[in-house]
């Protein structure tokens, strides 16, 4: 009896296992994505799948995951099979390569320092400007609030800080003891640190609390799109920072799982003309000189250093973010 | 062989085959409870002894042990007269809406903690139904600890209510009568004979929800301000140095808010013991 039981069983178990295997078949793509592209990577997703299937006859299912750009890197490192990633920072991709997920010369693979758009930190302000904030230095002037999330949780706010730093040291007169001081009293006028960007977005937003958001210009225009013209107004700082947010192909997860060219087009098609469009579409500066100048009105030009220019990410994070760096003095100045 | 003697051969006691399931249940709760606190409690080593020390003499830390047990023990305190009161009411009193009533208690459990945290930040923040006219009167309650304490006032709540149910309507109601037949007066009763004999409970539910209180982060990370030295709870921490690929720093707190909260629920339990009177 038992026997029969488990010689009928088996072919069903066989045709189950067969089934399941072939329902993977249908190739699918992971992208583990920053906060701020929910909106972004749906139309990209959208876009991309549509052409592959044009140019292949292919179906692919393409999933975005997005989360807090360090908490998604770490996601990563323990094993969440991406296929693809696309990091508010170099240092998060870098971490990966550091374990051997992807070869260390990763940033070189792809164009522009594998970043097919930038963004960059404005100040997000109260409509009509109540406080009169302009540049940097209102921001440290009593009676203005401002919010920013916290650098040690929030990628955002890493590049929120050294816009601030690198704009101290480069001012007239500026110095490292000159920005260190700037900085401790910058943070001085935060009432809270959110965890996330988007955190603090909701904030300044629903929250009403503070008067001036440092943010990604692309979650600026966002609010501004989502709340309407006539709540908010973006004020560009006389110099910012040039964030640069970088994309690679994991490449121990694509060789497992044999999509690496698909992953590969996936990310080159963040270069063409039409996910350039859709880039612009979503807030992001666009590499692209063509489609740029399109949309020159909503990007005004604007005075950035970047992170090359103050030593790259590895220097920054143990300078500034490592535990008892120069962002811990701020709080605790003993140590 | 009779029936009495059957049973004795199969086993000691009254239930046959306990043997095998104590030695299942064991195994069952080491997998689940005791190997993932030993991973814990083993990773820090990593670090060696005086990388530990480093990782937790550091102001910043002990000051985020202090704001996150300071603030579960405030709530804890908090929710003992008002869980008391909960329940009193509930056991008591029969009014319309009862049983919705007695549901809700449990909604603190029931809802996600980060929902939790966002309703309270929204109501208690500077343009929130309550903390709108608190400001005006000058009391802030987001974004400081005051804020963790009402979060975690909250989240404590339930456990102070159920533990003190029971006990509450197992009283019976022949030893207040013959308190009042001796002349005690209502606040004489429930001082002599009503509360010690719920001390026990209440203090079960005061080291649950103590215990529930310290370890919170999604309904508190909302409403805590999560500066540094003010309002950064210990969680928060852990979490800051797994951003930082420290583990070992994580692990090292994470055994520290172990260790506190083992010692706390350990002297819970003694003065539980205390104050049960001895079975005759």
């Amino acid at each position: 009896m038992k026997r029969r039981v488990f010689a009928a069983a088996l072919p069903a178990v066989a045709a189950a296992l067969a089934w399941t295997r072939a329902a993977r078949a249908a190739t699918a793509l992971l992208n583990v994505s920053y906060d701020p592209t929910r909106e972004l990577y749906r139309d990209i997703d959208r876009q991309f799948a549509a052409d592959w299937q044009a140019r292949s006859g292919e179906a692919v299912a393409i999933r975005t995951a997005n989360g807090g750009s360090g908490a998604q890197a770490r996601a990563v490192l323990d094993g969440l099979q991406a296929d693809v990633v696309t990091l508010a920072l170099a240092y998060d991709i870098d971490a990966l390569a550091a374990r051997g997920l992807l070869a260390t010369d990763w940033q070189s693979r792809l164009p522009d320092n594998s970043t097919p758009y930038t963004s960059t930190i404005v100040f997000l302000v109260r409509k009509g400007n109540p406080k009169g904030v302009h540049d940097w230095p209102d921001l440290i002037r009593p009676g203005v609030a401002v919010i920013t999330p916290n650098p040690k949780t929030s990628g955002g706010a890493r590049w929120n800080y050294l816009a601030a730093w690198g704009w101290a040291l480069r001012r007239p007169g500026g110095s490292e003891e000159g920005a260190q001081a700037y900085l401790a009293s910058l943070f001085r006028q935060v009432p809270v640190l959110d965890t996330g960007a988007r955190g603090a977005t909701n904030s300044f937003v629903q929250r009403g609390l503070g008067d001036v958001l440092l943010a990604w210009e692309n979650e600026a225009l966002l609010a501004r799109d989502e709340i309407g013209h006539d709540a908010f107004d973006i004020v560009y700082p006389s110099l910012t920072i040039l964030a640069e947010p970088p994309v690679a192909v994991v490449d121990s997860v694509v060789d497992k799982k044999g999509t690496r060219a698909l992953a590969e087009a996936y990310l080159a098609f963040l270069y063409t003309p039409a996910g350039q469009e859709t880039i612009a579409r979503h807030h992001f500066r666009p590499r692209d000189k063509a489609v740029a100048a399109r949309h020159a009105a909503e990007f005004p030009a604007i005075e950035t250093f970047d992170i090359a220019s103050l030593g790259g990410w590895r220097a920054a994070q143990a300078r500034h973010f490592a535990d008892g760096g120069l962002f811990d003095r701020i709080y605790t100045p003993g140590r | 062989m009779n029936a009495a003697t059957a049973s004795r051969a199969r086993g000691r006691g009254a239930l046959p085959g306990l043997g095998l399931t104590l030695g299942m249940t064991l195994a069952w709760v080491s997998l689940i409870v005791l190997l993932p606190l030993a991973a814990l409690a083993a990773r820090p080593w990593q670090l060696g002894l005086a990388g530990v020390w480093h990782s937790l003499a550091d102001p910043r830390v002990l000051a985020s042990l202090r704001v996150s047990f300071g603030a579960a023990l405030a709530a804890s305190l908090l929710d003992l007269p008002l869980g008391l009161l909960l329940a009193w009411v509930l056991v008591r009193y029969r009014f319309p809406g009862r049983p919705a009533v007695d549901a809700m208690i449990d909604l603190p459990f029931a809802l996600p903690t980060a929902v939790a945290g966002i309703t309270l930040t929204a109501l208690y923040g500077p343009n929130g139904w309550l903390g709108a006219p608190l400001a005006a009167l000058g009391v802030k309650v987001a974004y400081t600890p005051l804020g963790i304490v009402a979060a975690l006032v909250f989240v404590g709540l339930p456990f102070v209510v159920r533990t003190a149910e029971p006990v509450l309507r197992a009283f019976p109601a022949e030893i207040e009568e013959s308190a009042e037949t001796l002349g005690a007066r209502p606040w004489q009763t429930a001082r002599r004979i009503i509360l010690p004999a719920l001390a026990p409970a209440l203090l079960t539910g005061l080291g649950l929800a103590f215990a529930r209180a310290v370890g919170e982060y999604g309904s508190v990370i909302f409403i805590a301000g999560n500066m540094p030295m003010v309002s950064e709870v210990a969680p928060l921490l852990i979490v800051i140095r797994l951003q930082q690929f420290d583990y070992g720093g994580a692990a090292s707190l994470g055994l520290a808010m172990l260790a506190a909260s083992f010692g706390c629920l350990c002297l819970v339990a003694g003065l539980r013991r205390a104050v049960t009177p001895a079975v005759r």
